[in-house]
């Protein structure tokens, strides 16, 4: 095998690197997964150019949504220059011929891995959701067909119990990402490893969400204008990140998730995590007459 | 055979349990055969027999854990009608989660044993649905106090626990809801003198105090003799002989039930 043979050009390839009865199934079932928000989906999880555990189920999914006038964007962690997110753009470009896009407002579809654009998403985008771990029930019941019959029968006890016990032991809720919801009233839910900052976005959203996990073989969905509700205890409220505070080093918005940067001297820096959206940030100052979008969050609090 | 049990204190009440030719074999081993019982509200029923004699797999179709070959199970109570194995299991679970207490013989099979005593206890009224966390502390912690635990370790898990402990986070467990009825499956054995005693103790107060309908499953007779109103003996799956409990330890009639009551006594 040599380089050469690595990089053959897209045109031999079925369109979307998946072939046409991969990509009819996994319609099929995102389908089924948007009919029933929230349930996780079973599918036939194919081999992708990419090692299980870095994103293969939500590259499938956008293989199979993808042509070639939607403008794609991947971001990881919020950030869009990381290795896997460029190099996953490249890939989806590749072989679909889609152009790519750093910017949220321009972006139709968007794979992200544990993170939401700040910018709040129109009813024309579809995010797609990265996810290692689609069974919220697995660290309370380890037998997958048991933790199958306690999604049939709503039986969440365990999870609320989870959160008791945090609480008992730490004086809070200590899950810090994947946060148990309640979609639409009915299934939990994990939202993707997407820090608590991001869950309310998820709430009543106008687009159309799709989490897929690629090792598991998992799809499930969050429609457009649908509940998701994190549990919480009547009397301990939902309470995200603390960083409604913290101003952006680098592009001086304040009021957004932030990443912390650790100093020489002990202290730390904060950049916003959304890296496309302060680089937008940073043109707007410039006065390089940057569109920006309405945003989920102002300072600190979200705005719906 | 079919025995019926109207002694002279329990007959003013319709019956709370109603077992009636209850079967059930496990390949060519007969558990149970043809047993009907009754149980009547706020009363005790002992249960006794050698290893083998079906005691537990009763209780368990008491709780719903099993499904017989044939008869019939009703409770007496306002939204309960039918037979209550013709459930399916979701109904099936939520009765018992909700009016049916069990407290078993191995701790490991009725607690998490690695989440807090106090989470033992809300893991009940959460699926009962209660989602206030002030409210589901302060059940949790007045269902352990009516159980003599004490209240210092109530968030140490019961692995930490002594076995007598771990039985007392059980009947906590059992009777945070206050069920209609409680189900106890040799809930001293593999306990101490002492501490067989202190659980006994509590188990006779919250009968006497909050008229808690039980079923208990031994085969030491001096428990049974100490809890039991009426007493059930039986034997390779069937029951041999049912009365109150003086009556069947003072002048036991059958046989195998005069060795019982002689070996121990």
């Amino acid at each position: 095998m040599s380089l050469a043979s690595l990089t053959k050009p897209w045109a031999p390839m079925s369109y979307g690197f998946l072939d046409a009865s991969a990509k009819r199934e996994l319609r099929r079932k995102m389908i089924k997964a948007v009919c029933v928000p929230g349930c996780q989906m079973p599918y036939a999880s194919r081999e992708v150019p990419m090692a299980r555990g870095w994103g293969t189920g939500g590259l499938q999914v956008s293989l199979t949504l993808i042509h070639p006038q939607m403008r794609v964007k991947v971001i990881d962690q919020g950030a869009d220059d990381s290795v896997n997110a460029a190099s996953i753009r490249r890939f989806l470009a590749r072989v679909s011929g889609a152009p790519v896009t750093l910017d949220t407002l321009e972006a139709d579809l968007i794979q992200s891995r544990h993170r939401i654009p700040e910018e709040i998403l129109r009813e024309d985008q579809v995010l797609v959701l990265q996810v290692p771990n689609p069974e919220p029930l697995r660290s309370v019941q380890p037998n997958m067909s048991i933790a199958r019959q306690m999604h049939g029968d709503a039986d969440y006890g365990r999870m609320w119990l989870q959160l008791y016990e945090q609480i008992v032991r730490s004086g809070r809720v200590m899950q810090g990402a994947s946060y148990p919801s309640m979609v639409n009233g009915r299934h939990v839910m994990t939202p993707s490893p997407i820090p608590r900052w991001d869950v309310p976005k998820l709430h009543m959203a106008r687009h159309l969400t799709i989490l897929s996990a690629g090792r598991e073989k998992r799809i499930f969905a969050v429609p457009p204008y649908t509940r998701v509700e994190p549990l919480v205890f009547d009397d301990v409220p939902y309470r995200v990140e603390d960083h409604g505070g913290l101003t952006c080093y680098r592009s001086g918005t304040k009021g957004f998730f932030m990443n912390e940067i650790p100093q020489g001297d002990g202290s730390s820096a904060y950049e916003v995590s959304d890296s496309a959206f302060g680089v937008k940030a940073i043109r707007t100052r410039e006065g390089k007459g940057i569109e920006m979008g309405e945003t989920w969050y102002k300072d600190g609090a979200m705005t719906q | 055979m079919t025995l019926t049990l109207d002694g002279p204190r329990i007959v003013k009440t319709a019956p709370l349990v109603q077992l009636r030719g209850v079967n059930k074999s496990y390949g060519s081993v007969v558990a149970l055969c043809d047993v009907s019982a009754t149980v009547y509200p706020g009363e005790v029923l002992g249960i006794v027999g050698e290893s083998g004699s079906g005691k537990s797999t009763l209780l368990r179709m008491m709780n719903l854990e099993e499904t017989p070959d044939a008869g019939s199970y009703t409770l007496d109570l306002p939204d309960l009608d039918g037979n209550l194995f013709d459930l399916d299991r979701f109904a099936r679970r939520m009765l018992c989660a909700t009016r049916i207490g069990i407290v078993y013989q191995n701790p490991h099979l009725g607690l998490l044993m690695k989440n807090s005593s106090s989470g033992n206890v809300a893991e009940r009224l959460l699926v009962a649905g209660e989602r206030r966390f002030a409210v589901l502390r302060e059940k949790a912690r007045a269902a352990l106090a009516a159980s003599e635990f004490p209240l210092e370790r109530l968030d140490a898990p019961p692995i930490e626990l002594s076995g007598g402990m771990q039985q007392r986070v059980q009947l906590a467990k059992a009777i945070a809801l206050e069920p209609a009825l409680l189900l106890l499956d040799e809930p001293t054995t593999g306990l101490d003198v002492s501490v067989q005693a202190l659980v006994l103790d509590t188990l006779k107060r919250l009968q006497r105090d909050r008229h808690i309908t039980m079923v208990i499953v031994s085969h030491d007779l001096g428990v049974i003799r100490t809890l039991a109103d009426r007493v059930m003996v039986m034997r390779r799956g069937a029951v041999v002989e049912a009365g109150l409990a003086d009556q069947i330890f003072q002048d036991p009639q059958h046989p195998y039930t005069q060795q019982l009551v002689h070996a121990k006594l």
